[in-house]
């Protein structure tokens, strides 16, 4: 039997007991982040691939939520400092070792080029608008002349911003859940996964709607596949690691992740875009609002229990 | 130089002085600390065993704080200290999660505090308070890289474990066991 106790008191707050050093901002903030990298790496892609006609919401429509969707997210980052008025500190330094850095200027380069993005299709939204400054007029004239460079600029930071999410968790080593580097590719095809739920969800058109929906269902197949993965890793390895995945199997997180987020999020909206498909009356919003809770859900309790997980000794 | 700091969990009788030194030393706010005893008790009676710790910051070499910190507020001092410079810290939290001891806390100032292994006293030639105060001399502070210092020669002669090495952060503290 082995026992461990503090025997001096230590009750550092949000240290003791358990770990709790972040609330409900960061994981909001992940699955916000995830969301707007799919919506702007689906209207860049369709952009590079030449295909803003036919598919309207995804290059054009979807992207106007990104701002909004970016802003909230970064308010919860924001919400999350415990010294909010030196937030500029992140931006006055480069650290290339650091997750967080990457992240603080990914977001400096993704929120400004969507904004941008939008701009250039605002007419779209409100026709015949005059623009009452001329520099947007400006960037207008120059985004529509240079948009698939934008585009590519746009995939790429996209990628890396989606990536990033996983990658923030991934890169602690002292907390064994989240210590594995397939969580950098989870938590991109998840992000995508909820960027392709919201296209699918907006599309009044039906070519595009199935197009997103077989999308939807490729990314739900290749989610699944990496939480296999996930899990196999974790019983293979060492035996913090083998834990941690007791958290998921048996453990108190073990209905919230299998309910929550494998059969809630990801096999039935399956099973309802695939009866869809094959031409049931479904309501779109159905499958697709399941997607996004479930990719909440999965954000909320991997930081949770991630802060739980650590290293015995 | 590097700093080093060997506890001998043999002569710790678990006292707290340490923690209690500190906290005065370094006005650290009430219901807070940068160090604390661990009692490990191990086996089934009749063969049990007890060791007990004073944990802190290891001041690792391999720090993942330094690492993730994304301002450069957590940084290397001389002699391998692991510090927070305050007024370049955001309060993010990513050094509390990278830490695999737990040696982090949030200050209510809006910085994350820690053991600086009292980086104040050392430029005076003064000990850490907890090893200068500690009732049963269990702890020792020095420099690994001078052969005749007392922490070199306990490594050299004693058996000894740091916490947690499969993590590959290169601890600063050492137990002798």
């Amino acid at each position: 039997m082995n026992e461990e106790i503090i025997i001096s008191g230590r009750m550092n707050p949000k240290i003791d007991p358990v770990l709790a050093i972040w609330g409900w901002e960061i994981p909001l903030y992940l699955f916000l982040g995830g969301l707007a990298a799919g919506i702007l790496f689906f209207a860049a892609l369709y952009t590079i691939l030449g295909r803003e006609k036919e598919l309207p919401t995804a290059v054009r429509k979807a992207t106007f939520l990104v701002p909004a969707i970016l802003v909230i997210g970064l308010f919860a980052l924001f919400l999350d400092l415990k010294n909010k008025l030196y937030f500029w500190q992140l931006y006055t330094t480069i650290r290339l070792e650091s997750p967080m850095s990457w992240g603080a200027w990914v977001l400096m380069l993704v929120t400004p080029l969507s904004i941008v993005w939008c701009v250039a299709y605002w007419r779209d939204l409100v026709p015949n608008w005059k623009f009452k400054v001329e520099w947007l007029e400006f960037i207008e004239e120059q985004v529509n002349k240079y948009r698939k460079p934008l585009a590519w600029v746009m995939i790429v930071s996209s990628v890396i911003l989606g990536i990033y999410t996983g990658i923030l968790l991934s890169a602690f080593n002292a907390r064994p859940l989240w210590n594995t580097s397939i969580l950098g590719p989870l938590f991109l095809v998840s992000g995508l996964s909820t960027g392709a739920a919201v296209i699918m969800c907006m599309s009044k058109d039906h070519l595009e709607r199935t197009l997103f929906s077989k999308i939807d269902l490729i990314l739900i197949g290749i989610e699944i596949f990496f939480i296999i993965h996930l899990f196999m890793g974790f019983l293979a390895s060492n035996a913090a690691q083998i834990e941690a995945a007791q958290l998921f199997l048996g453990g108190a997180y073990t209905l919230p992740f299998w309910g929550g987020v494998v059969v809630l999020g990801l096999l039935v909206p399956a099973i309802l875009e695939i009866m869809e498909l094959r031409g049931k009356k479904i309501p779109v919003a159905f499958p697709a609002f399941l997607i996004l809770l479930g990719g909440m859900i999965f954000r909320f309790i991997m930081v949770d229990a991630g802060q739980l997980s650590k290293y015995l000794y | 130089m590097r700093y080093a700091m060997v506890i001998d969990t043999k002569k710790c009788v678990g006292c707290s002085d340490c923690v209690v030194a500190c906290q005065n030393e370094n006005r650290v706010p009430i219901g807070y600390c940068r160090d604390w005893v661990i009692e490990h008790a191990k086996g089934t009676f009749p063969n049990v065993s007890i060791e007990l710790r004073s944990e802190r910051c290891n001041h690792c070499e391999n720090s993942p704080c330094v690492r993730c910190c994304p301002t450069g507020a957590s940084h290397y001092e001389e002699g391998g200290l692991v510090k927070v410079t305050r007024h370049e810290c955001i309060g993010c939290g990513a050094c509390v999660q990278s830490c695999p001891y737990d040696a982090r806390y949030s200050h209510p100032d809006g910085f994350v505090d820690k053991c600086t292994f009292c980086h104040h006293r050392l430029q005076e030639g003064k000990l850490p308070s907890c090893v200068s105060v500690c009732p049963t001399e269990c702890m020792y502070f020095g420099d690994l890289d001078d052969k005749e210092s007392k922490v070199y020669q306990l490594l050299q002669n004693r058996d000894w474990k740091v916490l947690a090495p499969e993590v590959g952060t290169k601890p600063h503290v050492y137990y002798l066991i």
